[in-house]
């Protein structure tokens, strides 16, 4: 039972996780680019909807808030990418992880100056509910957080396979010369992509901030998501749901049944297996280089 | 505008390009020497300071600038040379002998990281490199007996013949002992580059698939360049050892490996010079901002509290600006104005352009 308890604990963490995963798999796909202020991302959406909802600050109701910040972080990513990475296309992906653990930095010290550096929790209509599953309690947020996270990983993946927008999307990564040949119009697609990873950010915040309490450096817990995308392979958007269940399921178990000091270790040691033993992910979807 | 003639082949490698460029070095290197005669003791330590992150930024820039794999896990070989060097030393071993030994024995260890990561690309090496750095932190907790864990280790000085070289007690000394350091290791930098090994890192950095046609061994030069890469590290890393004094496992933590990365950039990836570069910059940041941030609350009359992360927050603003203008860096700027001033009527807008690379992913899907 207990072990049900943890499982599910540890799904709900793992979902949140999944969805920086999904931001990141987003742009991956899209641009080739890994988006590392992503976590970062996550804390802007979340403190956007604390000031919208939250008493001390708009107090608006939560339902109303929800649209307006997923369309400002929405708003907030298209900016971006019209503002600074177009700038860069043309040039290495270096270049543009460098730029966003640069912009990383400057979402932190931004959101720190508006909203303070003390942790804080979203006011939501779903706080203190329970469910019970038999003899398993579980909480509202985390049954939340799971049903939207996989909806929203399937909606994706439909999204990609089948509309005309979302091959074009993946005409554009594999090859931005051959797909202005024909005719998809890459930067807009770019720009669409940014966005809509903003959004699912802002999802991601949202969830996080409903479950527990952010402050500027949650931001950071995108390093966990990163093992969640290599686990997944970071070209596939179920295989990074699947990742970061992964790590979040890992996360709890270790931290009960290994010795303190190593169950922090856990997810990254299992990062960096992965990366030894297989390379480009679990989900692998990389051949050998022809020239 | 000056012209050199070249008339033999040596010449074409000589590590400088004329009497005059040789004779400018060498009276910076004069100046700097001179440095604790004309600076005072606060600024020759942040000056001290300096270099050392500079001989942490040569380290990076063999590794990024010139093989061209990206890092993001710096700091665990800083850390790894900084406990080296001071178990050794406590271990009864004299500093000549462990301060070498500290950089060897971290290149080893960037030998066992590099042999996993040859086979990582781009993005999956630098989340392989910062998933170490994170992972330091922990292992240095856990190696507690060894390590000294949480509670960390301290070194008062160490002696070199019988003489206290210490960052407190003769900052003199410890500034030489780091500049000392400092020109060996550029030296030894200048000769790697015009070396065949130095140019099979260029080589790889620029095409792996054209360095492997033209008989570079791809596996062989960068575990080589990951084994010099580190062991530089590990010196600077013994050096900030030295010159913080007291350090535990949160000293190096993955910020620093990314305050090393930004390091080069902004200084200008692929030269030496922006290491320096780089380093003034990191170095000097902190004692500008609250300088200006004095000067500012004295002007404006405003409180001069502190902002936390203001630091990191206008060091990400200088990066954002240096990668969408000037992705060269300070060196890349500092070569387009002497070229200006060099052709004088002549340069053109376009020199410097770089040739756009549209991305080809080897996805399947």
């Amino acid at each position: 039972m207990d072990n049900a308890q943890l499982l599910i604990s540890g799904l709900a963490n793992g979902c949140v996780y999944g969805l920086i995963a999904l931001g990141f798999v987003l742009i991956y796909k899209a641009t080739e680019a890994v988006n590392f202020a992503q976590g970062d991302f996550m804390m802007l959406g979340a403190f956007v909807t604390i000031g919208l909802t939250n008493t001390e600050y708009m107090g608006l109701p939560f339902w109303l808030a929800l649209p307006i910040s997923l369309g400002i972080m929405g708003a907030l990513g298209y900016l971006l990418d019209r503002l600074i990475i177009r700038r860069l296309f043309g040039e290495s992906q270096t270049a543009v992880v460098i730029l966003t653990i640069a912009l990383g930095f400057v979402i932190r010290f931004v959101a720190g100056l508006i909203w303070g550096h003390e942790p804080q929790t979203l006011q939501n209509p779903l706080a203190g509910k329970e469910v019970r599953v038999g003899e398993l309690v579980l909480g509202m947020e985390d049954v939340a957080v799971i049903i939207v996270t996989v909806a929203l990983t399937w909606g994706l993946y439909v999204f990609f396979s089948k509309t005309k927008l979302g091959l074009a999307m993946q005409g554009a990564s594999q090859n931005q010369l051959a797909a202005y040949y024909m005719g998809i119009p890459v930067k807009r697609v770019q720009g669409f992509i940014w966005a809509l990873a903003g959004i699912v950010a802002g999802i991601a915040g949202i969830l996080f901030a409903a479950k527990g309490s952010v402050d500027p450096t949650t931001g950071l817990l995108g390093i966990k998501a990163f093992a969640a995308a290599v686990i997944g392979g970071f070209g596939s958007l179920p295989g990074a749901l699947a990742g970061g269940l992964i790590v979040g399921v890992i996360e709890p178990f270790a931290s009960r049944y290994i010795a303190a000091g190593y169950s922090q270790i856990a997810p990254y040691a299992l990062l960096l297996a992965v990366l030894i033993f297989r390379p480009n992910g679990l989900f692998s979807q990389v051949r050998v280089k022809k020239v | 505008m000056r012209i050199v003639f070249k008339t033999g082949y040596m010449q074409d490698i000589r590590p400088w390009k004329d009497r005059y460029q040789l004779g400018l070095y060498l009276i910076l290197l004069a100046v700097v020497v001179a440095a604790p005669w004309w600076l005072d003791e606060f600024y020759l330590g942040e000056l001290t300071n300096v270099l050392i992150w500079a001989i942490a930024g040569l380290g990076l820039m063999i590794l990024t600038g010139h093989t061209g794999q990206i890092s993001l896990g710096h700091a665990a070989f800083l850390a790894f040379g900084c406990y080296a060097n001071v178990i050794l030393i406590e271990a009864g071993v004299p500093f000549l002998i462990a301060f070498p030994l500290a950089g060897i024995l971290t290149g080893i260890a960037g030998v066992t990281v590099a042999i996993p990561a040859l086979r990582l690309h781009g993005i999956y090496l630098a989340i392989f490199t910062m998933a170490l750095s994170i992972l330091m932190d922990d292992v240095i907790v856990l190696a507690e007996p060894i390590t000294g864990g949480v509670a960390g280790k301290y070194l008062g000085g160490v002696e070199i013949f019988g003489h206290l070289v210490d960052r407190w007690a003769t900052p003199d000394q410890f500034f030489w002992l780091v500049l000392i350091v400092a020109v060996l290791v550029t030296l030894g930098y200048i000769n790697l580059l015009r070396a065949p090994l130095g140019r099979s890192f260029i080589a790889v950095r620029d095409s792996e698939v054209s360095a492997q046609a033209m008989g570079v061994d791809i596996a062989k030069t960068k575990t080589i360049s990951f084994a010099l890469s580190c062991a530089v590290t590990g010196w600077a890393g013994a050096l900030m050892g030295l010159y913080a004094g007291a350090f535990n496992n949160e000293t190096f933590s993955v910020l620093i490996s990314i305050q090393l990365l930004m390091m080069v950039v902004i200084g200008g990836l692929g030269s030496i010079h922006g290491a320096f570069l780089g380093a003034v910059v990191i170095g000097f940041l902190p004692q500008f901002l609250s300088i200006s941030k004095e000067y500012i609350g004295a002007v404006v009359g405003g409180s001069t509290v502190a902002i936390p992360g203001l630091e990191f927050g206008i060091f990400g603003v200088i990066l954002i600006g240096f990668i969408l203008f000037e992705p060269m860096g300070m060196y890349g700027r500092w070569l387009k104005i002497r070229t200006w001033f060099e052709l004088f009527p002549f340069y053109r807008k376009d020199m410097f352009k770089r040739q756009k690379s549209y991305l080809k992913t080897e996805r399947l899907r």
